[in-house]
């Protein structure tokens, strides 16, 4: 809903296809390709003739963008998959990069710190776009962690079939966020937020994560 | 899940648990990210020299019949000897073999990942050869009688205290804490190994096609000693080693050092193309290369994944990956480790016993962004999960999968799916974290996700139209 | 058929599937140099980066107005060192220095027993080229006396010629490929600093198994 509230504020008109579910990622991450290509599918058609197509998602702009070419190589839907990808942005980028702005007006007080999603920032390139939006924040105190671009553990079904690893991960992740004395642990990766979140809340941790949209979105 | 899996998922999570271990390792790094950050801002483009060995290196790749041929009968002009070997175990019969004609008793190693790779060592002392590792970190976990930790820093697992301990109990030298006097009685042992021994054995870092030379990098001077002082010399070289032209090391070499270990160059990178040749004060009366393809030809074959050849086992995917950070190199339990061991060894070793190397990853693609040769590593791990998966399917994630397609390529289901799920989620408090929890594995660790009261989908069409 | 066909005929059969090469790899090659680090345009400036390296690698680096100060330097190494016995080669730069030391001596060149060399203090050689960009010292079999001498006894000491300083690696390799045209030695080396390792909790310890010290003098 973050996105939608800033992008009426900025003035553009939102189109929220209902049909829309999933871009297919947990079956590619697991090797089952056919699986991922039927669903795959599906969302080309749901976005079919989209002008631009704005993800609140690391993880599933770099799907639309990046993978879908691999599950669609050498295959008739090819062309339609890369026509998608190249309308395709992740929130932060389109912001920066398309629309040209930093300032959203957004205001939230608070002392927070931001976590790269894997995807976004080696997949998609995008290490300025988030923090040149949040640097115009009013009222947020942005600290960076250490250890910044450093996996936080999830990895989809990596977080279930190796849990003991992933929280390793994810706990190296919580004990960088702790040094910074941030309160708030922003990403631009619901995936991530969720591992960090489901840490924090078992380690009783005060720190809340937050979507990149949802700190935009305040006023 | 093959004995290799079950074995992996011990170790990772025995190691994964060790906050002591994690914290060693990390403090280990620290100091690698540093010197190498430093080393890469020297470079007046850092990237655009990864681009440039990628290239060169795929070329090669692409023409590794003519280099190897190019490379075997220059080599051999200055009378060395050049044994193809299929398979490990064609090299260690040609290297036994050697062993007895010579009649050699001490045998002196260098730091030689192919030599592991075929179980050299442990053939040798089987027949009753005695085998010296003379690389410092090597000679330390061979006296533990562990496998090397990392492809390029065997021991960095160990304290200085736990090297103390072992020297003292296999040296009979004094303890001590002193990291260079623990140095100085290895140097002092291993010294008179290289002056004794009959024959040394190393591995190399290239294989120069155009001059015929092996080129090999290391900072101790072990290998220098170990190529230089016994009269008979072997090399075993992957057939991959591979590089086109002499002029190609000027930017392998300190593209090596830089991702490897952080330097600028190491101390030794030296090139060897023959035994001792007429007029020449010293060096082996003997040369002998083996070639060793133990299945890099298939490697080759898969054109996905033939990049993957361009490695230079510079460790680089390793030292950055979080996955190897948190259950260390032992974990693994394969000769190379970390993201390229994950790629590699199913190729070299079976795809279905060693998928699941591919499979604990969270694909965060930090090792594809430290290669030095653009590997794509991180989307070869994708391609040996979907290869895997082909060949022989886990019914029951096939059929979850499918299931889960069918829901999602139907909206209305999905609707469904989700409100039934946001019913649920108050009862599943009960049995959350226990034995019968579905969510086991999430919930053992960390809290479940709290699903929001209202979908998007509720919330964009409960909005006021304009 | 032999195994070297039975590789060959795996690599062709495999090289038959087409894999997309990253491109360019000819002109790649070309302009790999001007993303290396920067080696110093002219022969002051490469001396200087030399120098700058040397310290860095803690490897003594000192220039002198002639033969005779640079002997009296080793004089003073050798009388530092306790030396009692040096390994070196024959040579134009070697001899003369050897000469004003007036200690026992081992000639790789003249055959030696590997005990000999072992229990010497010091290795006098000379080398092929100095290299500004990494501050490294290349030496051959004829250049150096061998394999073993500059890199068994525990101090090495490198006499050269400021006309035997190069930029970078590309132009050593390119000096040792002129001068040897087809007829290379067996045995080449680029030395940069003294032998190290950090095996041990990663700290730096000098003089694994290599020399502890390497002294590089020039000479006009």
């Amino acid at each position: 809903m973050g996105m939608v509230r800033v992008f009426e504020r900025l003035g553009h008109q939102v189109e929220y296809p209902p049909a829309q579910t999933c871009c297919g990622q947990p079956p590619f991450n697991a090797g089952y390709w056919d699986e991922a290509r039927a669903v795959a599918r599906r969302q080309m058609e749901v976005f079919g003739d989209a002008e631009v197509v704005v993800s609140a998602s690391g993880s599933c702009g770099a799907m639309i963008k990046i993978f879908n070419a691999m599950l669609f190589q050498g295959r008739p839907e090819e062309a339609r998959a890369k026509t998608l990808a190249a309308r395709t942005f992740e929130f932060s980028e389109f912001l920066v990069n398309r629309l040209g702005l930093s300032d959203v007006g957004a205001r939230f007080e608070g002392r927070a710190t931001f976590h790269d999603g894997c995807h976004g920032l080696r997949e998609l390139g995008l290490k300025k776009p988030p923090r040149q939006l949040l640097q115009h924040v009013r009222g947020l105190q942005l600290v960076e962690m250490n250890d910044r671009e450093t996996c936080c553990g999830f990895g989809g079904t990596f977080a279930v079939k190796f849990p003991m690893i992933s929280t390793a991960m994810g706990e190296a992740k919580c004990a960088a966020i702790a040094e910074t004395g941030a309160d708030f642990v922003i990403s631009n990766d619901s995936s991530c937020l969720m591992q960090l979140q489901g840490i924090l809340d078992k380690q009783g941790s005060r720190v809340q994560t937050l979507h990149l949209a949802q700190v935009l979105a305040s006023a | 899940m093959s004995a290799a899996a079950a074995q992996f998922r011990a170790q990772a999570r025995l190691c994964a648990a060790d906050l002591r271990h994690r914290h060693f390792i990390q403090t280990a790094l620290a100091g690698y990210y540093a010197k190498r950050d430093e080393c890469q801002n020297r470079f007046r483009s850092w990237a655009r020299a990864c681009q440039a060995a990628a290239a060169v290196k795929q070329d090669a790749v692409n023409h590794l019949d003519s280099c190897l041929e190019e490379f075997a009968s220059k080599i051999e002009a200055r009378g060395a000897k050049v044994f193809w070997a299929p398979a490990a175990a064609e090299a260690r019969a040609y290297i036994l073999q050697l062993a007895r004609d010579r009649q050699a008793r001490l045998i002196i190693k260098s730091k030689s990942m192919t030599t592991e790779e075929i179980h050299l060592n442990a053939a040798l002392e089987k027949e009753g050869f005695q085998v010296v590792e003379s690389d410092l970190g090597e000679y330390i976990v061979q006296l533990r009688h562990e496998a090397p930790y990392h492809l390029v820093f065997p021991a960095m697992h160990l304290t200085r205290h736990e090297i103390s301990d072992l020297f003292h109990e296999k040296l009979g030298s004094p303890p001590t804490d002193d990291p260079e006097e623990l140095t100085m009685t290895a140097r002092r042992v291993l010294r008179l190994k290289y002056c004794q021994a009959d024959i040394g054995i190393s591995g190399a870092n290239f294989a120069i096609a155009q001059t015929g030379m092996i080129s090999i990098t290391e900072n101790e001077g072990n290998a220098r000693l170990t190529a230089s002082l016994p009269k008979v010399h072997v090399a075993v070289v992957g057939i991959e080693r591979i590089l086109p032209k002499l002029s190609d090391l000027a930017l392998f070499l300190p593209l090596l050092a830089t991702a490897g270990t952080g330097q600028p160059l190491t101390c030794y990178n030296s090139l060897f193309g023959g035994p001792r040749q007429p007029g020449e004060p010293d060096g082996p009366a003997e040369f002998h290369v083996v070639l060793l393809d133990n299945r890099r030809s298939e490697l080759l074959a898969d054109a996905e994944q033939r990049d993957a050849l361009r490695c230079i086992r510079c460790g680089a995917c390793l030292n950055v990956c979080p996955i190897f950070k948190s259950i260390g190199g032992h974990s693994y339990g394969t000769v190379y480790q970390g993201p390229i061991g994950a790629v590699i060894t199913p190729h070299l070793l079976g795809l279905q016993q060693w998928k699941h190397l591919s499979q604990a990853s969270s694909l965060c693609g930090a090792c594809a962004e430290a290669c030095p040769v653009g590997i794509h590593l991180h989307h070869h791990l994708l391609q040996n999960r979907r290869n895997a998966m082909r060949a022989a399917p886990l019914w029951r994630e096939k059929l979850l999968f499918a299931a889960y397609a069918f829901v999602m390529r139907r909206p209305a289901w999905y609707r469904i799916s989700a409100r039934l799920a946001r019913l649920i989620q108050p009862l599943h408090r009960w049995i959350g974290g226990s034995a019968v929890d579905p969510a086991r594995a999430w919930t053992k660790t960390r809290a479940l996700p709290r699903l929001a009261p209202k979908s998007f989908g509720r919330l964009w069409r409960e909005r006021p139209r304009p | 058929m032999t195994h070297r066909e039975t590789i060959l005929a795996r690599i062709r059969e495999a090289l038959k599937n087409p894999a997309p090469p990253p491109g360019q790899g000819a002109e790649m090659r070309a302009s790999a140099r001007a993303w290396l680090p920067p080696a110093g345009e002219t022969l002051e400036e490469q001396i200087e980066l030399f120098r700058q390296n040397a310290q860095h690698l803690q490897a003594e680096f000192h220039t002198f107005p002639d033969l005779p100060a640079a002997a009296r330097h080793v004089r003073s190494l050798a009388a530092a060192g306790g030396w009692k016995k040096i390994g070196l080669h024959t040579g134009s730069l070697t001899g003369p220095v050897a000469r004003e030391l007036g200690l026992r001596e081992v000639r790789t060149d003249c055959g030696y027993s590997v005990e000999e060399l072992e229990s010497c203090d010091a290795a006098l050689t000379e080398c092929e080229v100095l290299v500004a960009q990494t501050g490294s010292v290349l030496v051959s079999s004829p250049s150096a006396g061998g394999r073993a001498l500059s890199v068994l006894p525990p101090h090495h000491v490198v006499l050269a010629r400021r006309n035997q300083m190069v930029s970078d690696l590309t132009a050593a390799l390119q000096h040792v490929s002129d001068k040897f045209r087809d007829k290379f030695p067996s045995f080449l080396s680029f030395i940069t600093g003294p032998s190290r390792t950090g095996d041990i909790e990663r700290i730096l310890v000098l003089g694994a198994h290599g020399p502890k010290k390497l002294s590089v003098l020039l000479l006009p």
